[in-house]
């Protein structure tokens, strides 16, 4: 299904269609793109129980006002921009019933810089190299390759389960407007002094109004080189802090050019670069070095705050059936895209098999025929059987 | 003898690995060569590889894996590149039309160069370049090989918009424009080949390492010709 599922009636500052990146044309010179705030981006896709790289609505400080031509489910994440439904305030980070000619729109920022809104089943706009993320400079992805304006009519992707969607929350996530980041010195470190490295470390620098999508200029104390701002051109990673010839830092976002020929003193772990998104001109930043065993521990919790998320998601009663298999009971859980089952016990002696099933969904009423394909380790007691 | 691979730390999820310091052609097709290894053995996690003239950087997912297994893997890769059956580069034939409105500084490169019109054609036609990176914008070649006659500084001020398909000359570089850009580079001539062509089945016409030769077109007839079977085929070049 592919219905038109809302209109923008006025675009607000900066409205994109983002998801998660486009990757794998970067060595042709395209750039990753996607939301700048992935974390807040995730969440609004597994509040719907979609696809967690679903294309949303990135918003930018002054939010869009949409009408919906349909009834469907939405999400908003990420920065507080004052959400209203038909002059109403409405919640965040939960999933909220949407009915045809339902009007959206945001008032004052509170939070953050970037609002994120996740339609159910996602975005539905051509995907351009892999990704249905806007590159504006490049003009292309997303619609049209632009930012959204006036009249603008986007599609979502359907789903069936409309009436059975329930209500999930999460608690709210606050940004403030002082960020610690955390940097791991690299790639040209070596192309500074000590001193340099101290006065990036112990200063507080500040976001500058010359910050969009491509990459934050910070104002603070200038780093000086040992030599020179100038390398042979390489890539750029993401969240690299390239310090130019004047010793202003420049931190490296989703936008950033692929490669340049400019010096890279640090660069921000992939847990903060969501933190990043949501840093207003103005903000304070103050770095602080890591090691990689402490951002791989970051990451892994990182990870496990959006499982965490799912598993919450999922708790939906109406999504639970048990089926029975010899006699065993196992509670399982269906989503869109698969069934699995929150127990492993499986019937002995068998090792491998498959069974044709049909089960009832207890409140909806819903059945399903389906195959179950199971199989384990041999045991060693089978082996001698044998 | 292979030079010494060097690891540099760039953060979390990035790893740049760097061949030399200088630009060359050893360095730059060692480069190829690694890229083409790395690409081929799908290590599980590496998300994807970014080329430049002497360096890559390699990116990855730190959840599934480690740094320094992927050094390990790729210090491996590097010892064993010699034995590694790597393609034959293309080589991309670049339709031009040199001078007029499309080549607004064609002449002022010849006088720069001290040569005639001709002169600075049949120079820039008559060379292979082989493609060192691309980057900038999207498909954009940085090409190695210019006749150093034809060096001419950039424009005193930058155009605010060049069209796609020109051809320019910066320094001792010359390259091409893949998108609508502005940029400070004089402009010989323009190709109507998409290099860039986002919605087609193949986006880019080239590759790190292959070469680039621009061949001349006489008049403007023969350059809408090419144009409008490009536009009208599936492919992006001829």
């Amino acid at each position: 299904m592919n219905e038109e599922t809302f209109e923008i009636i006025d675009g607000g500052l900066l409205t994109t269609v983002q998801d998660t990146g486009r990757y794998g044309y970067q060595k042709f010179g395209v750039p990753n793109s996607g939301g700048m705030d992935l974390q807040a981006l995730k969440s609004a896709n597994i509040l719907l129980n979609n696809p967690i790289d679903s294309a949303c609505l990135e918003i930018t400080i002054i939010g869009p006002k949409i009408k919906f031509l349909k009834k469907t489910f939405i999400s908003i994440t990420g920065a507080n921009i004052s959400p209203k439904l038909n002059n109403k305030d409405i919640p965040m980070w939960q999933s909220i019933k949407i009915s045809e000619g339902d009007v959206l729109e945001f008032k004052e920022l509170i939070d953050g810089v970037r609002g994120y809104i996740g339609f159910m089943g996602g975005i539905n706009v051509e995907k351009v190299m892999g990704s249905r993320s806007t590159y504006i400079p490049g003009n292309i992805g997303g619609f049209e390759g632009r930012k959204l304006q006036a009249g603008d009519i986007l599609k979502s992707f359907c789903n069936n389960h409309i009436n059975d969607m329930h209500l999930r929350k999460y608690k709210p996530l606050l940004y403030g407007h002082q960020h610690e980041i955390r940097i791991i010195l690299g790639p040209q470190n070596d192309y500074f002094s000590a001193e340099s490295i101290s006065t990036l470390l112990n200063s507080e620098y500040k976001i500058s109004l010359e910050s969009d999508r491509m990459g934050y200029r910070l104002d603070g104390p200038v780093i000086k080189h040992i030599h020179t701002a100038d390398i042979i051109s390489d890539g750029s990673p993401n969240g690299s802090i390239q310090i130019p010839g004047d010793g202003i830092p420049i931190i490296l976002l989703s936008d950033r050019g692929t490669t340049g020929g400019y010096t890279k003193i640090a660069t921000v772990i992939s847990t903060d670069l969501s933190k990043l998104g949501q840093a207003l001109p103005g903000d304070i930043i103050k770095f602080k070095v890591i090691t990689f065993e402490e951002a791989d521990k970051l990451t892994i919790s990182e990870r496990e705050v959006l499982k965490s998320y799912e598993e919450f998601a999922n708790k939906d009663e109406d999504k639970i059936f048990n089926i029975m298999i010899d006699g065993e009971l196992i509670e399982s859980n269906y989503t869109s895209e698969k069934i699995y089952s929150t127990k492993e016990k499986l019937p002995s002696p068998i090792i491998s098999n498959s069974i044709n099933l049909k089960t009832k969904i207890p409140k909806s009423g819903h059945e399903f025929d389906f195959k179950l394909e199971y199989s384990r380790k041999k045991l060693i007691d089978e082996n001698k059987l044998n | 003898m292979n030079t010494e691979l060097k690891f540099l730390s760039a953060g979390n999820q990035s790893l740049v690995t760097e061949l030399g310091n200088t630009i060359n052609n050893e360095i730059n097709q060692n480069i190829r060569a690694l890229t083409y290894s790395i690409e081929k053995n799908n290590i599980d996690g590496v998300i994807e590889l970014i080329p430049s003239y002497r360096s890559i950087m390699i990116n990855f997912d730190p959840l599934k894996l480690c740094i320094l297994d992927l050094k390990k893997t790729i210090s491996e890769l590097y010892l064993n590149l010699k034995s590694i059956d790597l393609p034959e580069p293309k080589t991309i034939e670049i339709p031009t039309l040199y001078g007029g409105k499309q080549g607004p500084d064609l002449e002022f490169v010849a006088k720069n160069s001290k040569l005639t019109v001709e002169e600075v054609i049949s120079i820039h036609s008559n060379n292979i370049y082989p493609i060192f990176m691309i980057g900038f914008t999207p498909g954009f070649p940085y090409l190695k090989g210019l006749d150093q006659r034809l060096s001419t500084p950039r424009l005193k001020t930058p155009r605010i918009s060049i069209p796609e398909g020109s051809v320019g000359i910066a320094e001792n570089q010359t390259g091409i424009y893949p998108i609508k850009s502005p940029g400070g580079w004089q402009i010989i001539g323009r190709t109507p080949i998409k290099l860039f062509s986002p919605n087609k089945l193949n986006p880019f016409i080239f590759n790190i390492g292959d070469n680039l030769k621009f061949t001349i077109l006489s008049n403007e007839k023969e350059f809408y010709e090419i144009e409008e079977k490009i536009n009208l085929s599936k492919e992006n070049s001829i």
